[in-house]
């Protein structure tokens, strides 16, 4: 992860340690396995267990909220790409309703993703506080 | 009435820009409104429940992101405690830390980092750049795009761009549905130039985000902040929106960057009678609150607006600065035309060249003004060597590399070439051979073949919404033979999946290696620390094509010196009569043979000598040994001159008339700009002499002036006077000469 304070051979155990979203190793992802047809997009999403590794990193650089943010992202590696899109127009200015938001926030707590789910309740709180929901 | 002289300085390009008073109450003030709030912070049970005079219950949906996310509630009350000044000293103090300067600032309010800012001038602002930006070496981003969004130009032109050392390239679209296409022209492009170069295409958030799905880019700085609620929501989208849209980017593997500046918010008309640096201020504390790793800011697109106010190019410096104390990446504006005046854009650039930033532009345009579809660029491509000089002039690395025109052409080709295939293998409209000649010696869009814009629009349209992935395109390449481009989009596929680029200040160099703060962290500490320019860097760098060899201009001197013409008779004798004596120097008509303004020595010896002849005075030549100094030539002559009077003359071409009398560095006339003299004036010279010897009125000789032939020569003069140096005998006394063959010339 560094070319400066860090051994080869660290770095190296730490690359071998790295799965893909889809579970693949580093070394799996070849021009020959994309030639022959081995490989497809989910194999190049990156793992919510890199993410945390990323966010753990950041967080002992002393970047809390890159970190805050990197945790978030771990979880939403699970959602499906539309997914993903639905949740942020829903979070624009007068999509949905406060109970709306909370509505998604519960389905996103129920699948694991404890922080996306809280930041989305903080949102709704704020919309409704601020007028910024749709109105029920 | 009006002088000529303010009559013409009102023409002068700096007075086609814009310059107002300051009226604080709509948002026209840049770093002190009167209505910013003074700082201040309450924190109750683990939670902030006062900032800046406004409590939390009052607090809008700006004011609400930041103090759940922004603030570090560990340092707040520290923080907000230590003196304003005494923080800005520790920014500027090199015995400080950056990792210090970053702890304090985490505890701080909007209105604290504006009072802390506001204790400090410019070179002070410049210092804490060159401590506090997170990346240890600097950087630089390119604009790639043109008028007819031409697929085989903008990856000519991404190539280029990535040859030339830019860490991002970034295009965007006049047609929003070529977004896919632009993504993917430039992502080939820019691979086939160098790999490791991180891509963007600046489109609205949604389509923005599936090119980043697709991996057809590989970072976003599209991400729009604002410094107030109602801002937010004629932005239509809220911080939290915002953040969430951070947290997908990231879910991707996709680099990120918020963007923000000074005078957006009055411009969207919601300053709230604040300061541009105090809304700023806000704006870069929800960036970090929503955990982005930098910003790209220093004002962007509305520069011109506090450009307009006094102070305006601080406060912009300053919000550069704030971004750079709360650890975000920097790329720091210098893209949007800053000025009518070339003195002024300048002088801006420099506030970031010298200190140097994560990214010194957020965009120089690689490709010519009119082409450049982010409103026209501020630099472009027709001025890269104006970039590279200045790098070479302060041994500053501004992240753009000098490099020769064969290599530009040969990977603008490979680029294009590279396209085309892919192209012709995904169905897309093809892109013919006349259109990739056209686009490697393109200079823009207008040497570019018209294309069915229709048919690129639908196969965007149908890479965009169908299924296929940067993946079809890397097979591609490899099935072309494109082998390295393929195995740089592979590669930059790859580090998707590791993510280390998601780190602050994130880069690839050449071989794939991440500089991040991380990885490579600024560790300035003062003289001797930190990013310095050495070694290969300082070596390319230095190379600009157009540095020519002196050595080598000096040996061409040599060449072709032709028969003797000028013989020595013997030792010279002081003359009586009416004679002026010309006396040139060591190297004249033998070292050298040729005055700086390329005339033959045989040929200017001959013109003065006319000279004389029409005045009816006699010409004797004499050499002078003992001296290069061209008064001193002359003064020696007049000391041997039957009339007193002589012309002394350097083989350079310079030439004096002296006079026995004066001392030797006063004269009768000096004509000290040799390259503006031809042989009319040496003629003329000559003549004039001969006035000067017979005592009668000798009008000076006007000859033609040229300010710029010192900038153009002086390198050659210093050569040139060098040689005759070398010819200088102390000890010789002057020789009488003649001229061999003088009749037939």
């Amino acid at each position: 992860m560094s070319q400066r304070g860090t051994e080869p051979d660290e770095e190296r155990a730490m690359r071998e340690s790295i799965r893909t979203g889809s579970g693949r190793r580093l070394d799996e992802l070849t021009i020959e396995a994309l030639r022959a047809g081995r490989l497809a997009p989910e194999d190049f999403r990156i793992s919510k267990a890199q993410l945390d590794r990323q966010a753990a990193a950041a967080e002992a650089a002393g970047y809390r909220q890159l970190a805050e943010n990197l945790r978030r992202a771990a979880e939403l590696t699970a959602l499906p790409n539309e997914r993903v899109l639905e949740i942020y127009a829903m979070l624009r200015p007068g999509r949905a309703t406060a109970a709306e938001l909370r509505g998604v926030a519960a389905d996103l707590q129920r699948q694991g993703m404890p922080r996306v789910a809280d930041f989305l309740l903080e949102a709704a709180e704020a919309y409704a506080v601020r007028g910024i929901a749709k109105a029920d | 009435m009006r002088s000529k002289r303010f009559e013409r300085i009102a023409q002068r390009p700096i007075n086609k820009d814009t310059f107002v008073r300051p009226w604080p109450e709509v948002g026209l003030s840049a770093a002190h409104s009167p209505f910013d709030p003074a700082p201040s912070l309450a924190i109750r049970d683990g939670a902030i429940v006062e900032m800046d005079g406004v409590a939390s219950g009052d607090f809008d949906l700006v004011e609400r992101f930041i103090a759940r996310h922004a603030i570090d509630l560990g340092t707040a009350e520290r923080a907000m405690a230590t003196p304003s000044r005494e923080i800005a000293r520790m920014i500027v103090d090199i015995n400080v830390p950056r990792r210090e300067v970053l702890d304090v600032i985490g505890g701080c309010t909007p209105a604290k980092l504006v009072e802390i800012i506001n204790q400090m001038n410019m070179l002070e602002m410049m210092m804490g750049m060159a401590k506090m930006r997170a990346r240890r070496t600097p950087a630089n981003q390119a604009h790639v795009t043109n008028r007819k969004e031409h697929p085989a130009l903008l990856a000519a032109d991404a190539a280029e761009a990535a040859l030339r050392g830019f860490a991002e390239v970034e295009t965007t679209v006049a047609v929003a549905r070529y977004a896919p296409f632009n993504a993917l022209a430039i992502l080939v492009g820019a691979q086939a130039g160098r790999g490791g170069v991180l891509t963007q295409c600046a489109v609205e958030e949604a389509t923005n985000l599936r090119l980043g799905f697709k991996g057809l880019t590989s970072y976003s700085e599209t991400l729009s902040v604002y410094a107030t609620e109602r801002a937010f929501v004629d932005g239509d989208d809220t911080p939290w929106s915002k953040a969430f849209l951070n947290a997908a980017y990231a879910s991707r593997g996709v680099k990120t960057r918020f963007t923000s500046g000074a005078g957006a918010p009055a411009l969207m008309g919601h300053a709230e009678g604040r300061s541009m640096l105090y809304l700023e201020a806000r704006s870069l504390l929800v960036t970090r609150a929503a955990g982005s790793q930098g910003s790209q800011n220093g004002s962007i697109s509305c520069i011109a607006l506090p450009e307009s106010l006094p102070e305006g190019l601080r406060a912009v410096t300053a919000e550069n600065l704030i971004a750079m104390l709360l650890g975000l990446e920097v790329a720091s504006g210098n893209d949007a035309l800053a000025s009518h005046s070339e003195i002024r854009k300048a002088a801006k650039l420099m506030l970031q060249f010298i200190p140097g930033t994560d990214f010194i532009t957020s965009g120089y345009g690689a490709i010519p003004r009119p082409d450049n579809m982010f409103g026209g660029g501020n630099f472009d491509v027709s001025e890269l060597d104006d970039w590279h000089v200045l790098q070479r002039d302060m041994r500053v690395d501004g992240g753009i590399t000098p490099v020769p025109e064969e290599r530009v052409l040969a990977a603008r080709l490979h680029g294009a070439k590279a396209l085309q295939f892919v192209f012709a293998t995904l169905g897309f409209p093809p892109i013919t051979d006349e259109e990739i000649a056209a686009a490697v010696e393109a200079y823009g869009s207008e040497d570019m073949p018209d294309r069915d814009r229709v048919a690129d629009i639908d196969a965007a349209q149908r890479l965009q919404h169908g299924p296929m992935t940067v993946l079809e395109v890397i097979a591609a390449l490899d099935a072309g033979g494109y082998d390295d481009v393929a195995a740089n989009i592979l590669e930059m596929q790859r580090q998707r999946v590791i993510g280390d680029y998601l780190q602050p200040s994130a880069i690839f160099d050449a071989r794939f290696r991440v500089r991040s703060a991380l990885t490579d962290p600024n560790d300035y500490r003062g003289p001797g620390t930190g990013h310095r320019v050495e070694g290969e860097r300082w070596a390319e760098l230095q190379a600009l094509p157009q540095a020519w060899e002196p050595r080598e201009w000096l040996a061409s001197l040599d060449a072709g010196g032709g028969e003797p013409w000028l013989e020595e008779v013997g030792p010279a004798q002081p003359g009586d009569g009416m004679e002026v004596i010309v006396a040139v120097g060591p190297a004249f008509g033998r070292a050298l043979t040729r005055t700086i303004g390329g005339l033959d020595h045989r040929d200017v010896l001959g013109a003065i000598v006319d000279g004389l002849k029409e005045g009816s005075v006699a010409a004797r030549i004499v050499r002078i040994w003992h001296t290069s100094d061209c008064a001193f030539i002359g003064h020696a002559g007049a000391q041997l001159s039957g009339s007193g009077v002589a012309i002394g003359l350097q083989s350079k071409g310079t030439t004096v008339i002296h006079r026995r009398d004066l001392v030797p560095l006063e004269n009768l006339e000096l004509f000290a700009q040799a390259p503006n003299l031809d042989l009319e004036a040496y003629r003329r010279i000559g003549y004039n002499a001969s006035l000067h010897a017979r005592g009668a009125p000798a009008p000076p000789i006007a000859v033609r002036s040229d300010n710029t032939a010192r900038l153009r020569l002086i390198v050659q003069t210093m050569l040139l006077h060098r040689r005759e140096t070398g010819e200088v005998q102390r000890e010789r006394e002057p020789t009488e000469m003649r001229r061999v063959d003088a009749g037939s010339r």
